[in-house]
């Protein structure tokens, strides 16, 4: 605030000119798309005729003749609620092990991370597909230890494909574990000896110090995991195509199907205004939920 | 405070379970490269091990021919010109942008830094039905263009990760400047851009990976194989009506890999640090 007063008085041509770009580029590839998304959701549109006013047609189908718009709502929260969870306990866990002052610790940290950088490309969701495919390398490793490799393929029964979906998620645990691992050094190691001398355990010093300490981290990976989780899309499509038996029909990729297989943009549209709710919503519980659970050490 | 040998013990197991998991972390990238280097026939023919039975660089040539007449060179070539066009964008947009909002003072600038937050929060895939008609409408489908042009025009997540460093240098050094006869833009090239540079690195190597896993964007916007990006192609080459040559397959998944793990094993330092304190999702 001092400084503006210092400076007295607006430059506004210059600093219009600075943020040029983003009022062009917001405008352009945020805003007017926003505001269409909303007016195509009432409308049946092919995007070869002209779109055609419906109303509230395409969320009354959504909500009264399309079964597989339920379905994929009940597999992409199934897949959130679990895999993020999962993900982050374990990142948790390991970011511990990490924490407690080991040789190596960046040769492991390194090995942990590497999956997170490249679990996004279409070539590991390829790989991954055929690791756990009929006669992938995990049916090879079960008959290893077992002496019968199983006879299914855990992609395609519907009973563990979406797991084995769930599972690479949780591979992928290394960015949240690096940001763990940053929050668990900024906690001080006085606090710890100091509850060592008061006779505290190692389960009560992970309950009382680290966890509420790390709270704030916590709330940032969930926001941005849960909203993350809810975009899945290159797995369900590359891995199992949104099957077997609609058990990994994400939403986004059923999105992706009405909008560019069906050419059905209207009603892609209306889907994305309701993701964009659900996301909305969570992202507001959370933050709600946090003033309860998420401790701020008062600077000072 | 614990006797030396309960320590030991507890380290050995703490060793132990992270040897663990930084083997089920590894297995499925060594599986993959092992069996590229299999004969076709041999990939899922005890299909765990890691040590092809002999060491087959065919597939990589086999593979390398790509399909319907183009080669993966042409891949290759369409991913790097989108993702340096989408990395040299952000970097010039967004540290001009950022630098916009952390040091000018200027009318309605509260409202405008709202919108960044506000796009920051929301994911970008919600409006992709959207974008997609206007870029219809005005022909940029089948084009380059709804991949690279974007980034030209500032990244909320960066703009915001910049802006952040900025705040961190002391004012003094642009008033210096200011009073050396720097115009804005001087003070901006001259003084601001050298210092952000940590930054700058950090945005480049994130924006690179997000440019270079990018398959949705890829997949609606480019519909022919000359225009193809590797996630695209690879996508193709694994079609399962099509009977594949997996060990092909697994060949140009491995290679497409490897300019990823290239950056991380160079940057890994900066990488580390901008997950720490940005909270980056890698």
């Amino acid at each position: 605030m001092t400084q503006k007063a210092v400076r007295a008085g607006y430059e506004n041509g210059t600093g219009y000119l600075f943020i040029l770009p983003w009022i062009i580029g917001f405008t352009a590839f945020t805003l007017i798309p926003f505001v269409a998304l909303f007016y195509f959701a009432f409308t049946d549109y092919d995007l070869l005729s002209s779109p055609g006013w419906v109303g509230l047609d395409n969320f009354i189908r959504m909500f009264t003749v399309d079964e597989k718009f339920l379905t994929s709502l009940k597999v992409t929260f199934f897949y959130v609620l679990t895999a993020i969870p999962l993900r982050l306990i374990f990142a948790l866990f390991i970011a511990m092990l990490l924490n407690m002052k080991i040789r190596f610790v960046g040769l492991y940290r390194t090995a942990f991370y590497i999956p997170s950088i490249i679990g996004g490309s279409v070539a590991v969701a390829v790989m991954w597909g055929q690791l756990f495919g009929l006669n992938g390398a995990v049916n090879g490793i079960i008959g290893l230890f077992t002496g019968t490799s199983p006879n299914t393929s855990w992609i395609a029964n519907p009973d563990t494909a979406l797991w084995t979906l769930i599972l690479m998620a949780v591979w992928q645990f290394g960015s949240p574990m690096i940001i763990f691992l940053a929050g668990l050094k900024n906690i001080p190691d006085s606090y710890y000896e100091a509850a060592v001398v008061d006779g505290a355990n190692g389960f009560h010093r992970f309950v009382k110090i680290t966890l509420p300490l790390l709270t704030p981290v916590i709330l940032f990976n969930l926001v941005m995991q849960i909203i993350g989780g809810f975009m899945t899309f290159t797995q369900g499509l590359i891995i199992t195509s949104g099957g077997p038996l609609d058990r990994t029909l994400f939403y986004q990729l059923y999105v992706y199907r009405q909008g560019f297989e069906f050419l059905d943009m209207g009603y892609a549209a209306a889907l994305s205004c309701f993701l964009l709710l659900i996301v909305a919503v969570l992202t507001a519980l959370v933050f709600k939920s946090s003033s309860a659970w998420v401790h701020y050490e008062s600077k000072g | 405070m614990m006797p030396n040998t309960q320590k030991n013990a507890s380290r050995l197991t703490v060793h132990l379970v992270c040897l663990l998991i930084g083997i089920v972390s590894l297995y499925p990238l060594v599986w993959m490269v092992a069996s590229s280097l299999k004969e076709s026939s041999q990939v899922f023919v005890s299909a765990h091990s890691l040590i092809p039975t002999s060491w087959d660089f065919g597939s990589y040539i086999s593979g390398w021919r790509g399909f319907a007449g183009i080669t993966f060179g042409t891949f290759f070539k369409n991913t790097v010109i989108i993702v340096c066009s989408v990395v040299a964008g952000t970097l010039v947009s967004c540290s001009l942008i950022a630098y916009g909002f952390a040091r000018i003072p200027f009318r309605l600038k509260g409202f405008w830094f709202a919108t960044v937050m506000l796009t920051l929060l929301l994911p970008g895939q919600i409006v992709q039905i959207p974008q997609y008609i206007i870029f219809y409408k005005i022909g940029w489908v089948n084009t380059f263009l709804p991949l690279i042009v974007p980034a030209f025009f500032g990244s909320a997540f960066f703009i915001f990760l910049l802006l952040q460093f900025i705040r961190t240098i002391p004012y003094e050094l642009d008033e210096a400047a200011k009073i050396d006869g720097c115009s804005r833009f001087g003070i901006f090239y001259r003084v601001i851009l050298p210092l952000i540079k940590p930054a700058l690195v950090t945005a480049a190597i994130f924006e690179f990976y997000w440019a270079w896993d990018n398959f949705f964007g890829a997949l609606i916007y480019l519909g022919r194989p000359q225009l193809y990006t590797l996630s695209v192609a690879l996508r193709l080459f694994a079609d399962p009506s099509s009977g594949t040559d997996w060990s092909a397959m697994f060949a140009m998944a491995t290679l497409s890999l490897i300019p990823p793990i290239l950056v991380f094993f160079i940057f890994q330092r900066y990488i580390v640090e901008g997950i720490s304190t940005t909270g980056l999702k890698g």
